[in-house]
């Protein structure tokens, strides 16, 4: 444990791509995979959690000298639980077209293992400007690595890229496009694909790094 | 009549895992071996089952009658975690060879979101998942047994395939994850097959 503590910086990047939640870590795996059918509601579902993870980080931290060792996941759990319901009713009330394409996913951040985990691994024993800079870099990740595998479901599926309700661009042809990507089935297709594709980078980028 | 189409939709058409998405981690996490993947599968349909009850209760007796509905996010996991806590607990006091099975499982399910996501399904949601917006304690019964036993079987196969793949080379970066999300894949597109029936 004796290790250096990280500058802010570094705290704040180690998201991006060396601990990348999605393609790194695997973690809150139901979303990655369910909201991924449009950039557009994978970008709503990228903006709460960077809305959840940043301020349970903030607030798990803040609190983290007073909360017995005991008790600490369920005072987390509620934690995370007001912020999702926060976030909720600011949907329903200002983004119902976001809220309903994001459906029961929107409340499942809850138990998205992402957000207790860096709770736990990080924001507890943290100071609160570190905290929020890992959660805000884990969050801007996950974002990052949900948009990518949306980006390409979409493109292929459906042939255009929504990135905001009108703001939409049509590329392929419909008797081009391979439907299945769109349809839940294909959400393990292009994600199992894709994190074959950046293993063979990252084995390659090890392989040079030993001869070198 | 009713019941078995709830039942048969639950399990076949919108199978939790490959149609819904719910409790993914687990389902990679813990699918490697068939005794473990069968554990797990017989945990989650305990809890699943009886939390989803409890979640009905809770939402037509307090939260409708209280108009406190957008408090159920909260509510629910808080009921789930403290109920797992207490299952734990009554299996470790009453049976050794139970607890044995189940005991590992259970903390994990708290975070399984299988567990919530049914909960907010029947209640919340009800008006997509089960076509009515007020579903009876019978239906919603059904449902959550119908949609647990989805998770075992599908959780099940799953383990069972992979326990066959490890005899098979694999190209190295598709070792691990990527296989068995392509290997997901091919189970999905069979269970699109039971699309038509209900």
């Amino acid at each position: 444990m004796a290790r250096k503590p990280k500058s802010l910086k570094a705290v704040f990047t180690t998201g991006f791509i060396k601990q990348n939640p999605v393609f790194v870590q695997f973690l809150g795996m139901c979303p990655t995979l369910a909201v991924t059918g449009s950039v557009e509601s994978a970008l709503g579902m990228g903006a709460g959690v960077i809305f959840v993870l940043t301020l349970s980080n903030l607030f798990v931290s803040s609190i983290r000298n007073f909360v017995p060792r005991e008790v600490r996941i369920p005072i987390y759990i509620v934690i995370i639980a007001s912020l999702v319901t926060v976030l909720e009713m600011y949907m329903n009330a200002f983004q119902p077209d976001l809220a309903k394409s994001l459906g029961t996913f929107l409340s499942l951040i809850v138990v998205n293992c992402l957000i207790l985990g860096r709770a736990e691994a990080f924001a507890s024993k943290n100071g609160p400007l570190k905290s929020m800079a890992d959660g805000l870099g884990m969050a801007l990740g996950f974002t990052g690595g949900i948009v990518l595998i949306a980006f390409f479901r979409e493109l292929l599926g459906s042939g255009s890229i929504t990135i905001w309700k009108d703001l939409a661009f049509t590329f392929v042809p419909e008797v081009y496009r391979i439907s299945i990507l769109v349809a839940p089935a294909g959400a393990f297709l292009v994600f199992g694909i894709l994190v074959a594709q950046i293993n063979k980078l990252k084995f390659k980028r090890e392989e040079r790094n030993e001869v070198a | 009549m009713e019941y078995i189409a709830i039942a048969f939709g639950a399990i076949f058409v919108n199978n939790v895992i490959l149609k819904q998405f719910y409790g993914l981690c687990p389902f990679l996490g813990v699918s490697t071996k068939k005794s473990s993947a069968l554990s797990m599968g017989m945990a989650v349909t305990f809890v699943i089952t009886l939390s989803t009850m409890i979640a009905h209760l809770l939402y037509t007796q307090v939260l409708v009658p209280n108009e406190i509905t957008y408090l159920s996010t909260i509510v629910f996991i808080l009921v789930i975690a403290s109920f797992v806590q207490l299952v734990e607990m009554i299996i470790k006091k009453f049976s050794a060879t139970v607890y044995s099975a189940l005991g590992v499982y259970l903390p994990l399910i708290t975070t399984n979101c299988a567990v919530l996501g049914v909960a907010i399904d029947i209640t919340v949601n009800s008006q997509n998942k089960l076509g009515t917006a007020v579903p009876t304690f019978g239906q919603v019964t059904i449902y959550a047994l119908g949609i647990s036993l989805g998770y075992a079987l599908v959780i099940f196969l799953f383990s069972a395939i992979r326990e066959e793949m490890e005899a098979y080379p694999i190209k190295r970066n598709y070792q691990g994850i990527p296989i068995a999300l392509i290997t997901a894949f091919i189970m999905a597109m069979i269970f699109v097959g039971f699309g038509g029936i209900v």
